[in-house]
């Protein structure tokens, strides 16, 4: 016994060593596991904090292009409203199909935001106080910025779609052939759109938009446009390079989308699995 | 004793404040940035408790890391380079080190720059390598870490001049 404590003692420094180094490999194993909530993430209280503060002073700097940013999305709005309301007299009118659509948009600001890195992630000024819940879309008016991943009272981390564990389904607007979009980790302007059929009517320029697939976005979003295109190994696959139409180094305000039809949608998915 | 305990606490505060709020926005060229804070590593008392010094070094890398949301990349690139110090201590000021008589500001500036050198080059290494996670982008990888690597050793070059004036 004494021999033991006496070798405890004389390598402690190596002990240490070996078991900090184990608690930091876990932690940076489970941060690139996705899909698994994280002990570490800067949706807390000091954090947050700090970069709500941070981005209070920073937001001033960029204030004339965000109300550009709104000015141009309003005048988009309004012009569908008035064809809208142009082509429906009968507007007020209330049958099966009108119904309220089962998405909730809510309005938050990007006080941290990285694209530097392998696995990039913004941080919210809202969180579960607002209502913001896991899995819930995150867009600005320009296009698809990410999905949210942790969840604090009042903050929360968004998994950027710069990061190697995002996996986002995608689509041609022009056709319904489809992708999962990812991102190789070197331009922040450049994502990918990688297993699309060779059949698919590919052409540089064309839009690409969110599928209706995955439960977080609404299909239709858009995305970006092509720059480039090549075919996988095996002929049958195309890879496209999609420039996307917003920003992602300068974002400011989102909006995060929640599918109220989500949690129906999951039970009558897994029912169906189990059977 | 008293006023380097103080002196490395606000070291410790600041460089963290510092990297998550300045430096790690940086983005020379993309993808380039700085990480000054290992500054605390290379200037902790070379006689300094070494248990201690591991487990400063582990809360220094897992402070930027909540902040960067990064898993632990920064906590084990810091304990690593905590862990090896000894070493390159002894390899880059020979024997003077061994006798704990050494003071960092009278070094000669060559077994000086190979200390801080080896230190970040090591640290960026760890780092990347635990932040890409796989050897299919190899080339990315040693560019990063020596870009970054240059850019924060001469950022740790001014910060030790404008250190030292003060001091003086």
């Amino acid at each position: 016994m004494q021999q033991i404590i006496n070798f405890l003692i004389r390598n402690k420094n190596n002990i240490l060593f070996l078991l900090l180094l184990s608690v930091s490999l876990f932690l940076t194993i489970q941060s690139h596991s996705y899909q698994k909530s994280k002990f570490i993430s800067s949706a807390n209280f000091i954090s947050g904090g700090i970069y709500s503060w941070s981005s209070n002073i920073n937001t001033y700097f960029n204030l004339e292009e965000y109300n550009l940013r709104l000015l141009e999305e309003n005048e988009r709005l309004r012009s569908r409203l008035a064809t809208y309301e142009d082509s429906l007299d009968i507007k007020d009118y209330e049958d099966t199909i009108s119904f309220n659509g089962s998405y909730t948009f809510r309005a938050s600001e990007v006080i941290n935001n990285n694209y530097a890195k392998m696995d990039n992630y913004l941080t919210i000024k809202n969180g579960s106080r607002s209502g913001i819940e896991r899995d819930m879309g995150v867009v600005t008016s320009k296009g698809i910025v990410g999905i949210v991943e942790n969840v604090s009272p009042n903050y929360s981390t968004v998994i950027s779609i710069l990061n190697s564990n995002s996996k986002i389904n995608a689509q041609l607007k022009k056709s319904n052939h489809f992708g999962t979009l990812v991102w190789n980790g070197r331009d922040p302007n450049i994502v990918q759109l990688t297993d699309v059929p060779a059949i698919a009517p590919v052409k540089k320029g064309d839009t690409i938009i969110t599928g209706g697939r995955s439960l977080i976005f609404p299909k239709g979003l858009q995305i970006g446009s092509i720059t480039d295109y090549q075919l996988d190994q095996s002929e049958s696959y195309y890879t496209i390079d999609i420039e996307l139409f917003n920003d992602m180094t300068n974002i400011g305000y989102v909006y995060i989308i929640e599918n109220t039809a989500q949690a129906e949608i999951r039970k009558l998915q897994k029912l169906t699995k189990d059977e | 004793m008293n006023n380097v305990v103080i002196t490395n606490t606000f070291r410790f505060i600041f460089l963290i404040l510092l990297q998550v709020l300045l430096l790690n926005n940086i983005n020379f060229s993309g993808y380039i940035n700085p990480y000054l804070y290992v500054l605390f590593i290379i200037l902790y008392p070379f006689n300094g408790n070494q248990t201690l010094f591991l487990f400063l070094s582990f809360l220094l890398g897992l402070g930027v890391d909540i902040f960067e949301d990064s898993g632990g990349i920064n906590a084990a690139a810091c304990l690593v380079i905590a862990y090896i110090r000894p070493l390159i201590l002894r390899f880059s000021f020979g024997v003077s080190y061994d006798y704990q008589t050494i003071k960092f500001s009278n070094t000669p500036p060559g077994s000086r720059l190979s200390y801080i050198a080896i230190l970040v080059f090591v640290h960026h290494f760890v780092l990347f390598t635990l932040e890409f996670f796989n050897f299919a982008h190899l080339l990315l990888l040693f560019k990063k870490t020596f870009f970054s690597g240059i850019f924060t050793i001469i950022l740790v070059f001014l910060s030790l001049a404008l250190f030292n004036r003060k001091s003086r």
